[in-house]
């Protein structure tokens, strides 16, 4: 037996099981001594075990809608300042920041402008994919006039690609400010209700291409490419990463043509 | 992003530890909402490969706080347990209830570290980090947690320190 002292400490570490190895003999030797202390870790125990029973119930529960909805990532125009200060920051190398709550810094830094083609797409999705009454401006059933008001505006031909064949239907689509000028962002849906949109901008350069890049904005999945004067960014938070890609090149493939 | 998939994971543990800490399903999950949203505008402070789960007991624990003060909500003082009544805290068995009820008349200190240990079954490390307090303190909240704890499910009156009144 050792002679070392036996603290509380290690009486409370023995009562959760957490004592290091070599320790626990000495103080089984030095409760079994004393039946009152015996009693008193035991007790611990049992209580830790009930404390936990008594809760344990709320981890199986289902998740209430609005803490669903408050851990999902929402971008509202409120919003996009903090996001995009967290993702600056992310790319922010080394930048020495602890998890430790602490007085907020922001870091600038000059962003691609391809970064910022895949952020802006994320951002419009996660604006308008949640919107149940008016997720798009002028829907599927014109779509016709909607493709030729895009490509009036975009100046350049814009098409809405059929991806029936992947399960996706035609939404609609709307017009959005860019960089560059107008934008077109297309909207899709599955019949599970997962969405999809699809960002088209014109290119400031027009003799630009570029392999297809994946980018992860928040929750949001993007695919990107710039085929001369237009890029494109397919975009979904409810699609991972493989159905992404092979809706992308569902995209190219009828773009081509 | 994983900490968005990570972040909805932990739900229900955030909602298991705050609701054994406020006592009622609603403040829980007030409390866990109002935790979610605060995570939402803090995450640029998150550093990522540390660990979320930690960093987002820092924020609850933040948060509790801060509502704590907001409400000027009084504590039961550390050596004095009033016998106050404890509203809807949904009783499931009568032994839950008891328990239910001993822990809300815990001190707050207390109540955080004992819960984090047996619920959240963090190392005393993590506690320490968590709350932000030395591993000595952990350790000594710890063992005054449950030796309340003890004394008042076995229904003997808690000893309270002696005050000297001159």
């Amino acid at each position: 037996m050792s002679d070392t002292p036996i603290t509380e400490a290690e009486l409370q570490a023995y009562a959760d099981g957490r004592l290091p190895e070599g320790r626990r003999e000495a103080i089984e030797a030095w409760l079994a001594a004393r039946p009152d202390e015996a009693e008193r870790i035991a007790a611990y125990r049992r209580l830790a075990n009930e404390v936990r029973a008594a809760y344990d119930s709320l981890i199986a529960e289902p998740v209430p809608e609005r803490l669903a909805r408050a851990a999902a990532p929402r971008i509202p125009v409120r919003r996009i300042a903090a996001v995009v200060a967290w993702i600056v920051l992310g790319i922010a190398v080394g930048a020495p920041l602890g998890w430790q709550v602490r007085p907020e810094r922001v870091v600038t830094q000059a962003v691609p402008d391809t970064t910022l083609f895949a952020r802006r797409a994320a951002v419009a999705h996660a604006t308008y994919s949640p919107e149940v009454r008016h997720p798009v401006e002028v829907g599927a059933e014109d779509e016709q006039h909607l493709v030729t008001w895009l490509s009036k505006r975009l100046g350049v031909k814009v098409k809405a690609p059929k991806l029936d064949e992947a399960g996706m239907g035609l939404v609609g689509g709307r017009l959005l400010p860019g960089e560059n000028g107008p934008v077109a962002l297309f909207m899709y849906q599955n019949q599970t209700g997962r969405r999809l949109t699809l960002y088209v901008r014109t290119e400031a350069s027009k003799n630009r291409e570029t392999a297809f890049r994946y980018a992860r904005e928040n929750n949001v999945g993007v695919f990107y490419w710039i085929d001369h004067e237009v890029g494109y960014a397919l975009a979904s938070a409810d699609l991972n990463k493989d159905e992404l890609l092979r809706l992308a090149n569902l995209v190219y493939k009828q773009l081509e043509q | 992003m994983d900490e968005a998939k990570r972040l909805v994971e932990l739900i229900p543990r955030l909602r298991r530890y705050a609701r054994a800490l406020v006592g009622d399903r609603t403040t829980a999950d007030d409390l866990v909402q109002d935790t979610l949203e605060r995570a939402w505008a803090k995450l640029h402070l998150y550093r990522r490969g540390t660990d979320l789960r930690a960093w987002l007991f820092t924020v609850m624990h933040n948060v509790h706080v801060n509502r704590i003060r907001a409400t000027r909500a009084v504590d039961p003082l550390e050596d004095d347990m009033p016998e106050l009544a404890q509203p809807q805290r949904g009783p499931d068995t009568l032994l839950v209830r008891d328990l239910d009820r001993a822990i809300a008349r815990l001190p707050a200190d207390q109540r955080a570290v004992l819960l984090l240990v047996t619920l959240e079954e963090m190392s005393y490390e993590e506690v320490a980090r968590t709350l932000g307090i030395p591993i000595g303190t952990v350790m000594s909240r710890l063992s005054r947690a449950r030796e309340k704890l003890r004394a008042m499910m076995a229904g003997q009156p808690v000893v309270a320190k002696l005050k000297v009144v001159k």
